[in-house]
C-alpha cells in the first residue's frame, strides 16, 4: 500500500503540472473564441502543443536578476508561490475509493492525505502563499514591484476573511442534519460524502442548493485570492508594468505562472468538493467518480476564464472596498442565517 | 513513533523563552524586540499544549487560542506605535527615544 | 521527529535575534513557527497547529513584514558599536545576562533531573468540535471579551498609525 500511496502522490503532482499546461491552452483558445478569433491552432492538433512550445521558449530565455536585488529572496519567492500552490492539493480528494480496475488488492482512496482538519489546512496554505508575492515584490528592489507586491498581498489577506466565513458556513451545513451523513470533523472526504444521493431522486444533494450565496462568496473570494481578473489589478499589464513579477524572467516567471494556474485549479477543486458534490454523480459507479470530478472542475475553470475575458478590471480601491464593505458583511450574514437555519431545522 | 516525554517539551519551551528574553534585551531594533516578544509567547503556547496533552484535556489548546488572539492584538498595536515613533525620529533604535517629550 | 522540529525551532529563533536584516529575522521566525506547528501536530493538537500557521505565520508575520518594508527598516542597528554595547562591557547588563543564562540552564537541569515522571498517556486527538463546545460553554466570557479586545486593538492601531493631520 505504501507503493500505491507514493505512486498516487507522484500522480497528483504530475497531473497538476499537466493541468497548468492544459489551462494555458484552454485559456488562450477560450479567450480567442470569446473575442471571435481563433487563438493558437497551428502547433499540434488544435494548438494542443502550444503550452509546451511556451515552456521551451521560457526555458531558453536568459535568467536575469537585478543587481541590487536580494539574491536569496529573489530566488526564494517563486519557490514559495509554486510550493504552496501544489501543497494545497495534498488534502483535496478527487475521487472515491478505487481499485484501478482490480489492480490493487484493496481500494485506495484518491486523496494524498486524509486529515480531519482538511479545510483549515487548505486555508492555512492559502495564507502562506501571500509570502511568495510579498517577497517577490520586495526583493526585486524596484518601485513597481514593491507596490504591486504589497497591494496583491493586502488584497489576498482581505479576501481571505470572506473565504474563511464561506468555508465556515459550508461546515455548519455539512455537520447538520441537512447532509447525507453528518460527521463532526472538517475532513473534506466527510463533507463530500455528505452530498451523496439525491432529494426526490432528481435533485442531487449538493450543498450549493443549500448555500447558494455561500457558493458565490466562495468563488468570488477564490478569484480574488488567486489574483485573477476582475481582481488582478496588482499584476495588470497596463497599470503597473506587470506588478510584482516585473523583474522576473524565464523559469522564475514560469513558476509564478504555474503557481497562479495551479491555485486556480485548487480553488476550483475545493469549491467542487464543498459545494458541487465532489465525485458523486448519477450514472457512474463510485470508483469512476473522478470523471465527474474532472467535469465539474472543468466547468468552474471555464467560469474562471470566462470571467477574466468578459469583465473589466476593478480599480484597487474599488476592489478593497468591495472586499471589506460588501463581501465580508455578506458572508457574516450568510453565516448567521445558516446557523439560524441549522438550529431551526434540527 | 514514540513521543518525547513531557520534560523535553518543557525544556524546549524554557530555551525558547530564554532566547526571546535575550532578544528583547540585546537587540537595538524596535521591530526585532517585538519579534522576540512573539518568540516568548510561542514558548508559552508550547508549554500549554504540552500540559494539555499530558492531562488529556482540551483546556491547554483553548488557552493557546486566547494567547494567540492577544498576541495578534498586541502585535498590531505595537507595530502602530513603532510606525508613529519612526515618523517622529526616523530611527528604530530604542536608544534614540530617551526623552519623555519631543 | 521531535528533535528535528525542536532543533529547527531553536536554531531559527537564535538566528532571529542574531540577524541584522529585519526581513531575514521575520522569515526565520516564520520558519520557527512552522517547526512549532509541527510540534503541535506531534502533541496531537492538529487544530492548534493549523491555527498557528493561519494566525501567526500567515497574518501576524505578514503584518510585521509590511511594516518592515514600508518603514524601509535599516539593515544594521544604528549606533551598534561593540565598544559601547552594554552587554559586552563589565557592568549590570553583563551580570544580568549571565544570571539569565544561569536561570535557563538551571531550568533545563531541573527538568532533566526529574526525567521519567512525565510520560504522556494514551491520548486521543482532541476534535475541533470538542474545543468549540468548551469555548462556548466554559470559556464563553473570555471568548466574548477577546472579541472586544480585538476591536479595541483595531481601532487603536488605526488611530495610532494615522498621520498627524487629524489632530
Amino acid at each position: 500500500m505504501l507503493i500505491a500511496q507514493i505512486v498516487l502522490t507522484l500522480f497528483v503532482f504530475i497531473a497538476l503540472l499537466h493541468s497548468a499546461a492544459a489551462m494555458v491552452w484552454f485559456e488562450r483558445r477560450l479567450a480567442a473564441l470569446l473575442q471571435q478569433r481563433f487563438g493558437p491552432t497551428r502547433v499540434g492538433w488544435q494548438g494542443l502543443l502550444q503550452p509546451f512550445a511556451d515552456v521551451i521558449k521560457l526555458m531558453f530565455k536568459e535568467e536575469l536578476r537585478p543587481k541590487a536585488a536580494d539574491a536569496f529572496l529573489f530566488a526564494l519567492a517563486p519557490v514559495i508561490s509554486a510550493t504552496c500552490a501544489f501543497a494545497a492539493f495534498a488534502v483535496v480528494p478527487f475521487g472515491g475509493t478505487t481499485t484501478l480496475l482490480g489492480l490493487l488488492p484493496e481500494g485506495i482512496h484518491l486523496q494524498v492525505a486524509d486529515v480531519n482538519v482538511a479545510i483549515l489546512v487548505v486555508f492555512a496554505i492559502a495564507s502562506m502563499s501571500v509570502y511568495g508575492i510579498v517577497l517577490a515584490g520586495w526583493s526585486s528592489n524596484s518601485k513597481y514591484s514593491l507596490l504591486g507586491g504589497l497591494r496583491a498581498s493586502a488584497q489576498m489577506i482581505s479576501y481571505e476573511l470572506s473565504y474563511g466565513m464561506a468555508l465556515a458556513s459550508v461546515l455548519l451545513v455539512a455537520t447538520s442534519a441537512a447532509s447525507a451523513n453528518p460527521v463532526d470533523t472538517m475532513s473534506l472526504t466527510a463533507i463530500v460524502n455528505g452530498q451523496d444521493g439525491a432529494w426526490l431522486h432528481v435533485i442531487p444533494r449538493w450543498f450549493i442548493f443549500l448555500q447558494p450565496i455561500g457558493f458565490l462568496i466562495f468563488l468570488t473570494a477564490g478569484i480574488a485570492e488567486t489574483n485573477r481578473a476582475p481582481f488582478d489589478f496588482p499584476e495588470a499589464e497596463q497599470e503597473l508594468v506587470a506588478g510584482y513579477h516585473t523583474e522576473y524572467s524565464s523559469m522564475s516567471f514560469a513558476m509564478f505562472f504555474l503557481a497562479e494556474y495551479v491555485n486556480m485549479v485548487t480553488v476550483s477543486a475545493v469549491a467542487t468538493d464543498l459545494f458541487l458534490g465532489g465525485w458523486h454523480g448519477p450514472l457512474l459507479p463510485e470508483s469512476l467518480g473522478w470523471i465527474w470530478f474532472l467535469l465539474k472542475v472543468g466547468a468552474l475553470l471555464f467560469f474562471y476564464v470566462w470571467m477574466r475575458w468578459t469583465l473589466p478590471r476593478y480599480r484597487y480601491d474599488q476592489l478593497m472596498a468591495f472586499g471589506w464593505k460588501v463581501l465580508l458583511p455578506l458572508s457574516v450574514i450568510n453565516l448567521l442565517v445558516t446557523a439560524a437555519g441549522v438550529l431551526y431545522f434540527q | 513513533m514514540t513521543s518525547a516525554p513531557l520534560e523535553q517539551y518543557l525544556m524546549l519551551s524554557a530555551v525558547l523563552f530564554g532566547i526571546g528574553t535575550a532578544g528583547v534585551f540585546v537587540r537595538r531594533n524596535l521591530i526585532t524586540i517585538l519579534l522576540s516578544i512573539e518568540i516568548m509567547l510561542n514558548a508559552v503556547n508550547l508549554a500549554f499544549v504540552a500540559f494539555g496533552r499530558m492531562y488529556g484535556r482540551a483546556d491547554g489548546q483553548i488557552i493557546v487560542f486566547f494567547v494567540m488572539t492577544v498576541a495578534a492584538a498586541e502585535a498590531a498595536v505595537g507595530l502602530a506605535i513603532v510606525i508613529s515613533l519612526f515618523r517622529h525620529r526616523e530611527s528604530l533604535n530604542p536608544d534614540s527615544f530617551t526623552e519623555l517629550k519631543w | 521527529m521531535f528533535y528535528a522540529f525542536a532543533t529547527v525551532a531553536v536554531v531559527a529563533s537564535l538566528l532571529v535575534i542574531a540577524q541584522r536584516n529585519p526581513i531575514y529575522s521575520v522569515l526565520l521566525l516564520i520558519a520557527s513557527f512552522g517547526a512549532l506547528s509541527g510540534l503541535y501536530v506531534l502533541l496531537e493538537a492538529p487544530f492548534v497547529a493549523v491555527i498557528q500557521i493561519i494566525v501567526y505565520a500567515g497574518a501576524i508575520m505578514v503584518l510585521f513584514l509590511f511594516v518592515v518594508m514600508l518603514l524601509n527598516a535599516p539593515h544594521e542597528d544604528t549606533d551598534f558599536d561593540e565598544r559601547t554595547h552594554p552587554l559586552l562591557r563589565p557592568g549590570p547588563m553583563r551580570l544580568g545576562g549571565l544570571l539569565a543564562v544561569a536561570l535557563v540552564l538551571e531550568l533545563v537541569w531541573a527538568l532533566a533531573a526529574g526525567a521519567g515522571a512525565g510520560r504522556f498517556g494514551i491520548g486521543s486527538v482532541t476534535s475541533v468540535a470538542a474545543i468549540g463546545r468548551m469555548l462556548f460553554t466554559d470559556y464563553a466570557f473570555a471568548f466574548e471579551v477577546t472579541s472586544v479586545l480585538i476591536l479595541v486593538a483595531m481601532v487603536g492601531a488605526v488611530v495610532l498609525a494615522r498621520k498627524e493631520g487629524g489632530q
